[in-house]
C-alpha cells in the first residue's frame, strides 16, 4: 500500500509528472508517493524511484530517432510526459582511445567525455536536470546544493535558465575556478567554513527547515536517477552492447549505485544482452572510505576527515557507499585509491593519450584503472569505459608545477631551429 | 550533564512533535538513552540492535561527527548540543 510522506493522497492528487511513479525504501521496501524527501517515514533509509512495471518501453530503433539529450530515455527517468526544463543535457561523446588502451594492456577502452557536458562541463548536470523538472512539478521556486563545486556551477546555471532562485552552499576553500563559475549565474552562494561534510550537514538542516528543493537531500530520489543516463549512454553508443569494465569516480557513492542500476535496467529491458559490466570505484587516497569498504568486504562506511587535491572526491562521510560497495560487489568488480601524485600523472596520461583534459577527479578515474591493470583487475581481453566527469580547466593548479616551463625564444627562425635541434 | 538533543523534522513524530529535547549524561550514549526512556518508538531510530549507531541518522557533537571521537562512548559537558540529521544526505 502506497502513503503519502507529508499529506493523505491518492493517484489523483499526484502531479502530471509522476503518474506512473512510486518512491520506495532501499532498506524496507516501504512505498510512497511522489513527495519531495528522500527519507523513508518508516525506517529513515533512503527512497528511490520505482517505476510502472507496465509502461510502454521504447524499441532500440524508438530511442535512437529522439533528440540527442538525456530525455532520450524519459521512460527510465523520475518524470512522465515532456519535461519543461533542461532539455539538452547528456548525451556526451564516447571516444574510443587506442594508446590509453595499449598502455593499460587492454582490448579496447573507450572514454565518456563528460568533461564536454553541456552546460557546465560535469555529470552534474544530468543530475540537476531530472532534480530541477522534480521541483518544478512540486511548485518549488527556490533550488538550492552542497557541493564539491561541479554541482554548484550546474545548480546555479540551470536555476538560471529556468528563472528560478538557487542557493547553494559550498565549503569556504574551493578551487576558485569553481567559485567563479557559480557566481557567474547570479545564485545566492555561500561559503561554509568546514569541509563538504560539514556543508552536507547543514544542507540536511536546511532542507528541513526553509521547503526548498535541495537537489542532494530532500530532491535525491529524482536527483541521482540523472546518473543511470551516462550507463545508458555507454550501452547505445557502443551499438547496443556492454563493455566489459567501467571505471568511475566514487565521491558520494552515488554514481556508482546508479550505473550499476542504469545497466541492470537496460538489461531487463533487453536492450543489451551480455553480463552487465564489472563495477569499478576510484577514489583518491586521501579520501577513501568506499574503496576502504570494499576492501574490508562487508561492514559498514567508516568516514574520513579529506586530506587530498581530488577536492571533487573528496567526501568523508559519502551517503550511497554502501549501496557502490555492493553494486561493485555484485559485478565482481573491485575499487583503488591513488595517490595525489598519481593522479596528476593520470590528467597528464589521459591528456597525452586521448587529448581529452579532465579535472583531478578524472586523474583519479585513469589513474586507478592503470593500477587496476597493472594488479591483473582489468586483462588484455577488457573492453573499458572509464567515465570522466569533469573538465580540467577548473582545477590548473594542480599542475602549474606538474608540467615543463615552456622556452622562451626570440621571433628567430635559428631559434626555433635549435630547439628543434635539441627535440 | 545537560545538554540539548535537536531532532530531524522526520523524528518529531515520535516526540509529540518537540524538535529540540533536554537530556542527561556523561556520554552521548548515556544521553541518547535519557530521551529514549521518555520516547521508547525514538530508540530504534537511533540505536541499532546492537546497540550502536542507527545507520541511518549521524549523530554531531557540537558539529563533529560522534564517529571521529568514540560513537556513543564520547563524553559530554554541561550545555553541549546533538544534533541528530538524516544520513540520506549529499553526493
Amino acid at each position: 500500500m502506497t502513503a503519502s510522506l507529508l499529506a493523505p493522497t491518492d493517484q489523483t492528487d499526484r502531479p502530471a509528472a509522476f503518474s506512473a511513479l512510486s518512491l520506495v525504501c532501499e532498506n524496507c521496501g516501504a512505498r510512497f508517493d511522489p513527495e519531495p524527501s528522500a527519507i523513508c517515514l518508516t525506517c529513515l533509509g533512503p527512497l528511490v524511484p520505482e517505476y510502472d512495471p507496465n509502461r510502454s518501453l521504447p524499441s532500440r530503433a524508438e530511442i535512437q530517432s529522439r533528440p540527442r539529450s538525456l530525455w532520450r530515455y524519459r521512460e527510465w527517468l523520475p518524470f512522465d510526459g515532456t519535461p519543461t526544463l533542461s532539455p539538452d543535457s547528456g548525451f556526451t561523446p564516447l571516444v574510443e582511445a587506442p594508446e590509453l588502451a595499449r598502455r593499460l594492456g587492454v582490448a579496447r577502452l573507450w572514454v565518456k567525455n563528460d568533461a564536454v557536458s553541456h552546460p557546465t562541463l560535469s555529470f552534474k548536470d544530468r543530475v540537476v536536470s531530472t532534480a530541477i523538472n522534480a521541483a518544478h512539478a512540486f511548485g518549488l521556486d527556490v533550488i538550492a546544493c552542497a557541493s564539491t563545486g561541479n554541482l554548484a556551477n550546474a545548480v546555479a546555471a540551470h536555476a538560471a535558465r529556468a528563472g528560478k532562485a538557487a542557493w547553494i552552499f559550498i565549503p569556504h576553500d574551493l578551487e576558485s575556478a569553481k567559485v567563479l563559475a557559480t557566481g557567474v549565474f547570479a545564485p545566492k552562494l555561500v561559503r561554509v567554513r568546514g569541509n563538504y561534510d560539514d556543508v552536507n550537514r547543514l544542507c540536511a538542516q536546511v532542507a528541513d527547515n526553509f521547503g526548498w528543493g535541495v537537489v542532494n537531500v530532500n530532491l535525491r530520489a529524482y536527483y541521482g536517477e540523472g546518473s543511470k543516463t551516462m550507463a545508458f549512454e555507454i550501452i547505445e553508443q557502443l551499438g547496443w552492447r556492454a563493455p566489459t569494465a567501467v571505471v568511475a569516480p566514487m565521491a558520494g557513492g552515488a554514481l556508482a549505485t546508479k550505473l550499476h542500476r542504469g545497466f541492470r535496467e537496460f538489461a531487463g529491458a533487453g536492450l543489451f544482452e551480455q553480463a552487465l559490466p564489472r563495477l569499478y570505484g576510484a577514489q583518491a587516497a586521501g579520501c577513501a572510505p568506499i574503496v576502504r569498504l570494499v576492501e574490508r568486504g562487508s561492514g559498514r562506511i567508516e568516514p574520513e576527515i579529506p586530506a587530498t587535491i581530488a577536492r571533487s572526491l573528496a567526501i568523508g562521510n559519502p551517503a550511497d557507499g554502501l549501496t557502490a560497495a555492493r553494486g561493485i560487489a555484485d559485478t565482481g568488480g573491485w575499487a583503488a585509491a591513488v595517490s595525489d601524485a598519481d593522479l596528476v600523472a593520470g590528467i597528464r596520461l589521459l591528456a597525452e593519450t586521448t587529448g581529452i583534459f579532465t579535472e583531478t577527479a578524472g586523474g583519479v578515474t585513469t589513474a586507478a584503472a592503470l593500477h587496476l591493470a597493472k594488479t591483473g583487475r582489468l586483462g588484455p581481453t577488457d573492453e573499458v569505459v572509464l567515465c570522466i566527469t569533469g573538465n580540467g580547466l577548473k582545477t590548473l593548479d594542480p599542475l602549474v608545477d606538474a608540467l615543463p616551463p615552456a622556452p622562451l625564444i626570440a621571433p628567430k627562425l635559428k631559434e626555433v631551429a635549435a630547439l628543434v635541434e635539441a627535440a | 550533564m545537560s545538554l540539548t538533543i535537536s531532532l530531524p523534522s522526520v523524528l518529531s513524530r515520535l516526540t509529540d512533535g518537540s524538535r529540540s529535547l533536554s537530556a542527561s549524561g556523561n556520554t552521548v550514549g548515556e544521553a541518547v538513552a535519557d530521551v529514549t526512556r521518555r520516547f521508547p518508538s525514538l530508540a530504534p531510530r537511533l540505536v541499532d540492535d546492537a546497540g550502536q549507531p542507527y545507520p541511518f541518522v549521524t549523530f554531531y557533537l557540537n558539529d563533529e561527527d560522534i564517529r571521529f571521537s568514540g560513537g556513543f562512548t564520547a563524553s559530554v559537558r554541561d550545555g553541549d548540543e546533538l544534533t541528530i540529521v538524516s544520513a540520506v544526505a549529499g553526493g
